[in-house]
């Protein structure tokens, strides 16, 4: 790497650089016309600390910038090539281990599982569905991160061994929204909220590219499979079958 | 300064923590399962190094900038104050007074999507596995048009106080009854656009919405009422994606008789 860059005049990298910082600025853009829009023409109310405000949008302008070119320069290629290096293995096995793994070990500690699920256990305190005491509670905590990663391991291997058999990726969904419409009419309505929210904190901005350079990864190398049609739904799954579980974890706790 | 050093420090570590786990994964089937060298080792360091760099300044930013503002401008929109022009009235029940909550509710899901690092990474590959065919910003902007829709609704939800599992059903109907007509090529990425629309930057400002209305509005329960929002802003963009290609893919066979 180092080698090719000395090869560049400075000011090509500048004009690089320069234009990644301005690609990230048009992204953030429309945040800040909504921002002043209300505070100016509706609310017309000053900010407070508005030197900390214009500092942290120059940080999250850097941290995008950088983010993206990590994400192309190492998050795609390594999703990419263990995709393809478990594909050459053949050993279906490990390809699935691979695959429940990374799903259950990325999602039982994400950040904002954790605050979700502890924030369901204060709820179900609050209408008496399970006991009271600070060891209650965090074990229902841990009952659904548990179950929440154990579906997500569960959604990515089902994902992959779809990529592989060449499933269509809509009976499997359908099939799975008819379940959680099913469930929804017998779990308990305290669960059904937090049931539906766990589907979308699931799938954070590390797996996400991770999971879909592995799924395009594999269905690029898979004779007969169109990256495109079979590559992607990885994620959707993984933002489907966590409701299931959850709701399922509700009737078996709440009975 | 200092403080600024030990924030920094404190994310830092704290989104090195979080792809421990991814990071422990690869390097065991590498060595135990895999046992070959990885190829551009040098380059996939650098790259993870940014990532995670990146994403720590990123986490910092929005703590400093969007997210107090954004929770601030929730709570002053939903202000009785500011909604009935009378200090010291009680919030209104009907749901026409809230004209602007669902606006702003629009505009945010809409900018804040656009911004979101998750979608943006689904919109590279989608763009460089079809071709070109899909654009980025066609597919970015096309999911925050469904975001913001979605959560529009889900501000007038709380407001009204209609459960639930009406919208998301029916939402369910309609993704169901689309897929079936929309082109074949794009179910799965539409599905996709779902999954990856509420993550770093939408759901913190979502949540602190959800719950700032469900305690303005009388008669809402925050602990019931608060939470949904999140499954607005996935259910919408499917809808969304699917029929735009499928408005294109009519436009295309109407062009050519």
């Amino acid at each position: 790497m180092s080698e090719k860059i000395r090869s560049y005049p400075i000011s090509t990298i500048i004009k690089a650089v320069l234009t990644k910082l301005f690609s990230s600025f048009t992204d953030l853009l429309p945040i800040v016309l909504v921002i002043g829009f209300f505070q100016i023409l509706v609310l017309q109310q000053p900010l407070p600390n508005i030197g900390e405000v214009v500092f942290g949008g120059i940080l999250v302008v850097f941290g995008l910038t950088l983010f993206i070119q990590g994400l192309e320069m190492g998050l795609f290629p390594i999703g990419e090539s263990m995709a393809h290096a478990l594909a050459r293995k053949g050993s279906l096995f490990w390809l699935l281990t691979f695959a429940f793994a990374l799903g259950f070990s990325t999602t039982v500690a994400e950040p904002a599982l954790i605050a979700v699920s502890a924030e369901a256990a204060s709820i179900a305190a609050q209408g008496n569905l399970i006991g009271p005491g600070e060891d209650s509670l965090n074990r229902y905590a841990l009952g659904l991160r548990l179950s929440v990663a154990f579906s997500v391991g569960v959604a990515i291997l089902v994902g992959v061994l779809r990529i592989l058999r060449g499933w269509p990726v809509h009976h499997l969904i359908i099939g799975g929204y008819v379940v959680v419409m099913l469930m929804t009419l017998i779990a308990p309505k305290e669960i059904v909220g937090i049931a539906y929210d766990a589907g979308g904190v699931t799938t954070s901005t590390v797996t996400v590219p991770l999971v879909a350079a592995l799924g395009v990864g594999l269905a690029s190398i898979i004779k007969g499979r169109s990256p495109l049609l079979d590559g992607f739904g990885l994620i959707a799954f993984a933002s489907l079958l966590p409701m299931i579980f959850v709701m399922g974890y509700g009737i078996i706790v709440f009975g | 300064m200092t403080q600024f050093i030990i924030e920094f420090g404190t994310t830092l570590i704290a989104t090195f923590r979080d792809i421990l786990p991814i990071l422990i994964l690869i390097t065991c089937f590498q060595l135990f399962v895999l046992r070959q060298p990885i190829p551009h080792l040098r380059r996939l360091i650098v790259g993870g190094v940014y990532v995670v760099l990146g994403l720590a300044l990123f986490l910092i930013g929005l703590e400093k900038a969007l997210f107090p503002v954004g929770k601030i401008m929730a709570a002053q929109l939903s202000d009785p104050f500011f909604l009935t022009g009378i200090a010291g009235a009680p919030a209104p029940t009907d749901w026409t007074a809230y004209g602007w909550i669902y606006l702003f509710a629009a505009m945010i899901g809409f900018s804040t999507t656009i911004a979101e690092p998750s979608l943006l990474a689904v919109a590279i590959k989608a763009n460089e596995v079809s071709g070109g065919v899909i654009s980025q910003w066609g597919l970015r902007i096309t999911v925050a048009v469904g975001v913001s829709v979605g959560i529009s609704l889900g501000a007038f939800r709380i407001v009204t106080g209609t459960p639930l599992y009406i919208f998301i059903m029916t939402g369910y109907a309609i993704v169901i009854l689309q897929t079936f007509i929309a082109p074949k090529k794009i179910i799965a990425l539409a599905y996709d656009s779902g999954g990856v629309t509420t993550s770093t930057v939408t759901v913190p400002l979502v949540a602190a919405l959800g719950l700032g209305l469900s305690e303005a509005v009388p008669g809402r329960n925050p602990a019931l009422d608060g939470f949904g929002l999140i499954a607005f802003a996935s259910l919408f963009p499917i809808i969304a994606v699917m029929g735009y290609a499928q408005f294109t893919h009519w436009a295309a066979s109407r062009r050519k008789p």
